[in-house]
């Protein structure tokens, strides 16, 4: 299914960074994909199951979260952090800052897990 | 200023809080055995940084050996840190944002020195607002202002209920200003007509199909009606965020569709008609009152977001709001002002300019400095992979940048200072723990308005540990050393 991915700030994402990324807090506060319930539906996932978000950037798997804030079936939210940022260009078009909001991309459920952080990092060093 | 109360342990007050771009100064910390016990007046957000901080911190320094992080000496990872420098032709230097003034300028120093890029987080946050302001200007002025005098406070692009938790508490609508009373009455009403709306919604629904639409955004704006001489909140944003329940008007507009509206609006002010139905997901209607409530307004102000930098248009979205700001003038008073993220970062973009010239993206490899977002930008550089080595200080690009960005800082030679084991610091080749400015070490923050604080130092670091700047000077004295015949 086709999506347009939106970025940002959530409280939960702004205590988990403060108490430090490699808590269990941070992940839990951003590795989700918030989801609006027509748009779960039509994937036939439920709260709390795996999506995998691919953009022409990359992919990436979160935990998805019904959420009522995202009253427009066709757009989801991702907390900033590590996990949005796979799946985020780096082009800025000669103006110092990348498109991090409004990225489209297409979801679908998946049995594969979400990375860890430490996974996520593992990535880079290979 | 200490104080104890009564016998009980020992209460530091007047804390400024180093978290986000409000700087709020009114923190009260209770301490004991050095260890801040509670923080008071304090937001989710501040007290997980001051009650929670030293959980996973990092005490100690590493140098990469054999592709491990190996624990050295200070001595030894300072000395590590100035040979990549030295080495190196085009470094970048990149955080700033969260640390002081001091060490910031220490930073611009060594730039100079090692001839390098250095760039601050403002890169990937307001970088777009600072070259629509150096375009077209910016009619600002201080929080204090807006507090006692601002009848009209618009949130566009941004969600100060999750980034900056006290801001309307503070400076906008949930304060009591010289002039203007606070709206707690309002939306503790709205708060429980809203609740009592949802029971009757879910009874409904138990018995007719369009029950469930009492619950709609619809149905509720039909339930706001609000005194004409209060404060007034105006939310607009792509998703409707917990700042957007607090509002009177909630404006969704679909993603990328901010430039339309704002343009839109510039052209109701000037009484023109629009010969269509909506604009970007808004009716014309809605944005007709808008404009009104704009116009009739004795004082509005403008709070924008990375809604409108990080999205399709970019520097041109705020060179819209500020041109909207501008029409305005022309019918009353409005002001505008980006909602600065962390908390030093227009500290960050003050210290560049008065050392450079430039607020951010300066760079010094022609021995002057030079600035040209879009290429000595933080993001290009790395995109370009033209840096051979970096330094990131108080700041996770690994985490915050786009992979491929972050792909090419974890293949050059990487210094961290930073006071927790980041995910930055963890594939880098040299980490040298820092202590945590505003709390273990003092130094000078700039507020989002501009305004100079000075964090307080509330409890020792531990033992070892350097501030920032110190780190920073030590490594530069390495470097001017080693230069030496």
């Amino acid at each position: 299914m086709r999506i347009i991915i939106l970025t940002g700030r959530t409280i939960d994402q702004g205590c988990g960074k403060e108490i430090g990324k490699t808590s269990k807090d941070y992940m839990e506060s951003v590795a989700i994909c918030e989801m609006n319930e027509e748009d779960m539906k039509k994937i036939r996932i439920r709260d709390g199951d795996r999506v995998k978000v691919t953009t022409k950037f990359g992919s990436v798997v979160l935990i998805a979260k019904k959420s009522r804030r995202i009253s427009s079936p066709g757009t989801a939210f991702i907390p900033y952090g590590p996990w949005a940022n796979c799946i985020t260009g780096s082009a800025t078009d000669g103006t110092g800052m990348p498109l991090l909001k409004g990225v489209p991309a297409s979801v679908e459920p998946t049995d594969e897990k979400v990375l860890t952080i430490r996974d996520l990092i593992n990535s880079f060093m290979s | 200023m200490n104080s104890t109360e009564g016998d009980a342990m020992p209460v530091i007050s007047h804390v400024v809080c180093p978290v986000c771009g409000c700087c709020c100064d009114d923190i009260e910390l209770l301490i004991e055995n050095n260890r801040i016990i509670e923080a008071r007046n304090a937001c989710a957000m501040s007290a997980a940084k001051f009650e929670k901080y030293f959980l996973h911190r990092n005490t100690d320094a590493y140098v990469r050996k054999n592709g491990k992080l190996t624990k050295v000496s200070l001595d030894e990872a300072i000395r590590k840190s100035a040979e990549i420098l030295a080495e190196s032709s085009y470094p970048i230097l990149y955080g700033w944002s969260s640390t002081s003034c001091e060490a910031i300028k220490a930073g611009l120093e060594l730039a100079e020195e090692i001839g390098g890029v250095i760039d601050n987080t403002s890169t990937v946050c307001h970088g777009p607002s600072i070259l629509a302001v150096q375009d077209v200007g910016l009619i600002g002025t201080t929080l204090g202002q807006i507090r006692h005098r601002a009848d009209l406070i618009i949130y566009w692009g941004s969600n100060p209920w999750s980034a900056h938790p006290r801001h309307m508490e503070r400076y906008t609508a949930l304060s009591d200003g010289r002039f203007q009373r606070n709206i707690w009455r309002r939306i503790s009403t709205r708060i429980r007509a809203d609740s009592v709306r949802k029971k009757i919604a879910r009874i409904a629904s138990m018995f007719f199909k369009r029950g469930r639409e009492f619950l709609s955004g619809e149905a509720r704006e039909k339930f706001g009606m609000f005194p004409s001489e209060e404060r007034k909140v105006i939310v607009i944003d792509v998703r409707r965020t917990r700042s957007a329940e607090l509002a009177d008007y909630f404006l969704q507009v679909k993603p990328g569709g901010d430039y339309d509206v704002l343009q839109a609006l510039r052209a109701l002010i000037h009484d023109e008609e629009l010969n269509v139905d909506e604009v970007a997901g808004v009716p014309v209607e809605t944005l007709e009152e808008i404009a009104d409530l704009m116009i009739n307004c004795k004082l509005g102000v403008i709070f924008f977001g990375l809604g409108l930098t990080m999205s399709k248009g970019k520097l041109r979205n705020v060179e819209a709001a500020i041109k909207l700001t501008q029409d305005l003038n022309d019918c009353t008073k409005f002001l505008i002002m980006p909602m600065r993220g962390h908390f030093n970062v227009t500290g960050a973009n003050t210290v560049f300019t008065w050392q450079t010239g430039y607020p951010y993206a300066v760079d010094f490899s022609h021995g002057y400095p030079r600035y040209n977002p879009g290429e000595t930008s933080a993001i290009d550089v790395l995109r370009r992979g033209d840096a051979d080595a970096a330094l990131v200080i108080a700041s996770d690009p690994i985490s915050n940048f786009p992979r491929e960005a972050a792909r090419n800082l974890a293949d050059i030679p990487l210094i961290v200072i930073d006071p927790h084991l980041s995910p930055t610091a963890l594939v880098a080749d040299v980490v040298i723990p820092s202590a945590f400015v505003g709390i273990e070490t003092e130094g000078t923050v700039y507020r989002m308005d501009h305004v100079p604080l000075p964090l307080k130092k509330v409890v020792e670091p531990p033992a070892g540990l350097l501030s920032d700047e110190e780190i920073l000077r030590r490594i530069l004295k390495e470097i001017r050393r080693s230069k030496k015949p």
